[in-house]
Order: C-alpha cells, then sequence, then structure tokens
C-alpha cells in the first residue's frame, strides 16, 4: 500500500482524460462559434473527417466545409497552441522564479517581444520569417532586464518586487514601442490589431508556430522533476547535487522560446500564464509534473474559449482577444495576490 | 571524514567564522554548539558548500572544491535549519527529492529509490501522511519530513542544522536514537548544530563550542559542558552534574545573571 502512495508526481490519468475532454468540447464550440444552421454534431462528424484516414460525411454544405477549414479550423487550432504555449510558459517562470505570479505578460517578455517584433515590421519589408527570431530575442531580453532590475531593487527578489519590476519593464518597452510605431503610421492599425491579440491568422501562422511550439513543449515538460527540485531554493538543490543557476537558464530560455512563439503568432495575451497554472495547481497538485503537462492542455482550451468570446460578444464585431483574457486574468490576479500574501506571511 | 582548517566566512560586512579548524572522523558524531548568531549555521552551510568561505574543507579525504555537485551531494546530505517547503508538495514527493543525486538529470525515480524513501518514512513513523500536503503539517512534523529527504539520500555524512528543535519529547529521542543506530550501523559520519546541551552531551562523541565565530573549545562532553565555559559564552548560570552513564547533565538555575 505504501508502495503506491510513493509514486513520483504525475497527472492523474482522470485528470488529463478530463483536460483533453474539455479541451475537445471548447474546440467543438470554437468551430461552432456563432454561425447559424450547423449543430454541433455535425462539426463534430466534420472535425473526425478532417482526421487522416478518416471519411464520414458530415452533411454540410461545401460552403459549410469551407467556412469552417479556411477560417474557424485554423483559428481554433491557433488559439490551442498559443494558449497552452502561455500557460506552460507561465508556469515554467513561476518554476524558475518561485513565485506563483510571474507571467510572460508581466515579466516583461511579451513586452520585450512586442518592442523587437515592431521593430521587425516597421524596419523589414516582408517580416513573416523573422518576427519569431525577434520576438525570441526581446521575449529574452525582457525577462533578463526584469529579473535583473527586481533582484538591484530588492535583496530577496520576493513576489512583489519581481512583479514591480515586471510592471516597470513592460510600460519602459511598451512606451519605446509606441515610440517606434509612429514612424510608421501606415502600419498602426496592423501593430495595434497585433498589440491587442489575433488568433484569426490562418493556417501560415500555424505552421509558423508549430515547431517553435513543440520544441519548447518538449523542453520544458521534461524538466518537471528539476523544477521541483528549484522549489526548495537554491541552496538546497544545490545540496541535492544540481546546479540550479543550469536549470533555472534552460527553462528560462524554454519559456522565452515559448512566449516567443506565441507572441509572434498572436500578439499580447496576457494573464493566461497566471491563470491556467494556478488553477491547475488548487485542482490536481502542485508538482512541476503535473502543473506543466495540464496547463499546456488547460490553457489551450481556456483561450479557445476566449477567443469564441471574443468573437461573439458583440457580434457581428470582434474584441481583441487580448481584451477578453485580461477582462477574466485582471480580477483573478488580484485574488492570487491577496493569496499569496496570506499564506506567504 | 570531514577535514576543515582555517576556514572563514565573511557575509555582508561581518566576519562571521573566522579561523575554524576541525577534523571529525568517520563514524563520529560531532555536535556543534554555541549562543544564537555564533555562526553554527553558516559552519555546516560552508561544509555543504552553499556559502563562499575562505579556507579548506575535505570531505573523504578529497578536497570539497574538486567535488561536482553531485558526487558531493553523493557524500553528504544537509538538513537546513529553514528549510523552504512548497506548500502544495505532498510528503513522498519531497522525500523522493532526497533522491536527486542518483537520478538522471531528465530522468525519474527507480524502484529502488522509491523503495528506499518508502522506508525511511516508515521509520520516521510519516508512512501515513505520504499523501498530505505540506502545507498541512505540524512543525514537528515538517522537521521530520525534511529529516526524512536527508535520510533518502544516503550519504555517508549527515550535515543536520538543528534537527529537534520542533519535537516532542518522543520524537526528539527517536529520530537522535535513529540517527545514531544508522551511524553505529552503517558508520554514518555525524554533524548536527543542537541547542540543548544536555542532549548534545548525550549522544554525540565531541562537541565543538562555537563563540562570536571561533573556536572556543572542542573535546568530549564533559570537557566543553564546564559551567565556566557556559557561564562565559552563553551568559547563562547554570549547574552541571553527571548524568548516569557519566555524561554531563545541564540544569539551568532559576535568577541566573
Ligand atoms: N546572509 C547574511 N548576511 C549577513 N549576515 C548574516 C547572513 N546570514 C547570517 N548572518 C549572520 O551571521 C551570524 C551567524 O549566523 P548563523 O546562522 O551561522 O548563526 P547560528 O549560530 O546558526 O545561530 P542560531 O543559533 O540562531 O541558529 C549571525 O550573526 C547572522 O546575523
Ligand atoms: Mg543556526
Amino acid at each position: 500500500m505504501l508502495d503506491t502512495q510513493l509514486r513520483p508526481a504525475r497527472a492523474r490519468p482522470l485528470w488529463v482524460a478530463g483536460a483533453l475532454a474539455v479541451l475537445a468540447a471548447s474546440m467543438v464550440a470554437g468551430l461552432l462559434g456563432g454561425a447559424a444552421g450547423i449543430s454541433p454534431w455535425q462539426v463534430v462528424l466534420q472535425a473526425l473527417d478532417w482526421l487522416p484516414f478518416v471519411e464520414i460525411d458530415s452533411g454540410l454544405a461545401p460552403i459549410e466545409k469551407g467556412l469552417l477549414y479556411e477560417l474557424r479550423l485554423p483559428r481554433v487550432l491557433v488559439a490551442a497552441v498559443v494558449g497552452g504555449l502561455l500557460a506552460m510558459a507561465g508556469a515554467g517562470y513561476q518554476g524558475v522564479f518561485r513565485n506563483p505570479l510571474a507571467d510572460p505578460y508581466l515579466l516583461g517578455a511579451a513586452a520585450g517581444a512586442g518592442l523587437t517584433t515592431t521593430l521587425v515590421i516597421v524596419m523589414v519589408p516582408a517580416p513573416v520569417l523573422t518576427i519569431p527570431v525577434a520576438a525570441f530575442v526581446g521575449a529574452i531580453g525582457g525577462v533578463m532586464l526584469a529579473f535583473a532590475l527586481g533582484n538591484t531593487a530588492g535583496r530577496s527578489g520576493g513576489t512583489a518586487t519581481l512583479v514591480l519590476a515586471g510592471v516597470a519593464v513592460t510600460s519602459f518597452l511598451t512606451a519605446i514601442q509606441t515610440f517606434v510605431q509612429q514612424f510608421k503610421v501606415e502600419e498602426l492599425q496592423r501593430i495595434y490589431s497585433w498589440i491587442l491579440g489575433d488568433v484569426g491568422g490562418g493556417w501560415d501562422q500555424l505552421w509558423l508556430v508549430l515547431p517553435y511550439a513543440a520544441v519548447s513543449s518538449v523542453a520544458l515538460l521534461v524538466h518537471g522533476r528539476m523544477l521541483d527540485v528549484l522549489s526548495v531554493g537554491d541552496d538546497e538543490a544545490t545540496a541535492l547535487g544540481v546546479r540550479a543557476s543550469r536549470v533555472r537558464l534552460a527553462v528560462l530560455l524554454a519559456a522565452s522560446l515559448a512566449t516567443a512563439a506565441a507572441v509572434a503568432v498572436s500578439g499580447l495575451i496576457g494573464f493566461v500564464g497566471i491563470v491556467v497554472p494556478h488553477v491547475v495547481r488548487r485542482l490536481a497538485g502542485g508538482s512541476y509534473r503535473i502543473v506543466l503537462p495540464l496547463s499546456l492542455i488547460g490553457g489551450a482550451a481556456f483561450l479557445v474559449l476566449a477567443d469564441l468570446l471574443a468573437r461573439t460578444v458583440i457580434a457581428p464585431a470582434e474584441l481583441p482577444i487580448g481584451v477578453v483574457t485580461m477582462f477574466i486574468g485582471a480580477p483573478f490576479f488580484v485574488a492570487v495576490l491577496r493569496m499569496t500574501r496570506r499564506t506567504s506571511t | 571524514m570531514i577535514g576543515v582548517s582555517g576556514l572563514s566566512v565573511t557575509l555582508g560586512e561581518r566576519e562571521v567564522l573566522s579561523d575554524v579548524t576541525l577534523q571529525v572522523r568517520r563514524g563520529e558524531w560531532l555536535a556543534v554548539i554555541g549562543p544564537n548568531g555564533a555562526g553554527k549555521s553558516t559552519l555546516l552551510k560552508a561544509v555543504m558548500g552553499i556559502v563562499g568561505h575562505r579556507g579548506e574543507v575535505s570531505i573523504d579525504e578529497r578536497p570539497a572544491a574538486s567535488l561536482k555537485p553531485r558526487a558531493r551531494a553523493r557524500l553528504v546530505a544537509y538538513a537546513p535549519q529553514t528549510p523552504a517547503l512548497p506548500p502544495d508538495m505532498t510528503v513522498s514527493e519531497y522525500a523522493l527529492l532526497g533522491r536527486t543525486p542518483y537520478i538522471p538529470y531528465l530522468g525519474r525515480e527507480s524502484r529502488h529509490d522509491r523503495e528506499v524513501t518508502a522506508s525511511v518514512l516508515d521509520r520516521l513513523d510519516l508512512s501515513s501522511f505520504a499523501a498530505r500536503r505540506l502545507g498541512e503539517l505540524s512543525g514537528g512534523e515538517r522537521q521530520r519530513v525534511v529529516l526524512a529527504r536527508a535520510l533518502a539520500q544516503q550519504a555517508p555524512v549527515l550535515l543536520l542544522d538543528e534537527p529537534t528543535t520542533a519535537l516532542d519529547l518522543g520524537h526528539q529521542q527517536q529520530v537522535l536514537e535513529l540517527v545514531d543506530r544508522l551511524r553505529l550501523a552503517d558508520g554514518l559520519t555525524v554533524v548536527s548544530t543542537l541547542h540543548d546541551l544536555t542532549v548534545a552531551g548525550q549522544y554525540a562523541d565531541t562537541l565543538l563550542l562555537l563563540a562570536e565565530g571561533r573556536a572556543a573549545a572542542h573535546g568530549k562532553p564533559v570537557q566543553v559542558l564546564t559551567g565556566a565555559l557556559i557561564g562565559k559564552h552563553f551568559d547563562a548560570h547554570v549547574k552541571i552534574e553527571p548524568g548516569p552513564d557519566g555524561r554531563p547533565v545541564v540544569h539551568l538555575i532559576r535568577g541566573g545573571p
């Protein structure tokens, strides 16, 4: 009996299955989103039909199929990938900085990527392939800046200092970005829609993000146990034979790659990285071997639903998806801050 | 097993340890005693290699500086005075962290790792806590969990910083007896700081009295636990009697200085 209790932490199959079911349901809802005359069942059949080696007649008209395939499907998939990446990157940053409020958006990673991406949009004529590289450099730079600032401001680098440093860095980089974008007024519309988040880029965007998404997800997922070791602090991690700084660097790079990939295709979408890992932690357990994989799935479902809301709340007009996540995320952030205050003092 | 020579540590502006030299033989139990702030915890950290220092530290006849972190972690296990305990982690997950020096960087725990950890939890009366979150434990339970992690490391040297401060009398005895048995059976070398001088005198072969970062006395319990030394360095008024087995027992006298 004892032996079964001594299993190393891992996401229980039941949780994984549940999370996948929620993701599947939200993707069907996302495909359905607002269209008249299509039943959920037809969407499910059509989705199965798209799978390789499966032939099912969903009974949809060709034009409906075309709409689903060319517009809805890539949109839902990009939202899922971006949401998964941001949530997992958030969990990774939280492990590296041992701080439950670390998030790509708050840490300056997103703002850094935003600045460099804007620079590229403004300066390079056809920027599609350089954007991820620029976003990556910017993401790493933003995090480093926030971390350095947080360390000089407060010796202990506690929760509040790091978040404040992240806010300062974010504002500063955003200010530079605004400054830069005003030089190219004709690109303003494009830059703005990018800043507020947009997952409607189509299949091209999906293919663009997928390789980075795969690499960064694997790199983060394999570090689950190491992040658990880091969670006891640097001194004790060292006493356990782990070079904390190396683990930290590896995870930081992976999380920033994930952030950069997400930011490059979808712009700045905040709070996914805080909300999702936190809910996972509460529900399923605190080990990073649980938090990372479940955040990947949960983040995907969360952003698909957020995108659905963004498309339907004021239809036929659309809200930027970043507005939806901020609307949900900001109150949540305050709640988490209150809770960590209470437990850490 | 452990050699320390000319060890000095400066933290901030202050020299916290000055020129400490000592040897701990294999299988010996050394208790480090001294008033608050004397540098006891710092001494253990320096031996563990987690605080910068001058002077030499050697472990198992090898200079500690030449050991890779994993190799060092297989030789020395450390239970800190104020450990960081992630509140959402479970007891068994935490104790399993002690096996880290044996697990490849991206690997996972083997069956052997789980068995070792399970038996350590069992010996510390923690089996029924295995699935509990660390944030839901009492102070003494936490302390035993930290000890479990250190013991799961199966290192020949144990550095224990105040391992018994939060424990009730029975658990205090249980923990110290367990460490003592491991020491006698497997030849573990133990360095612990202990605030309870009588307990230190009971279990340790050798005492090191630190005061203001210097070694004020070093020797057998009867040589170190004297009214004069304690009165001088702890600023306490005590009476010392030989216990049933000849080891000194320290009594606090009411109305001291
Ligand atoms: N990071 C630090 N920076 C500056 N001074 C420090 C630091 N850590 C500890 N000190 C100081 O070093 C001295 C020795 O600390 P240490 O923790 O070794 O004492 P100790 O003997 O273990 O005390 P206690 O009995 O209270 O545990 C203390 O005066 C303490 O204030
Ligand atoms: Mg101490």
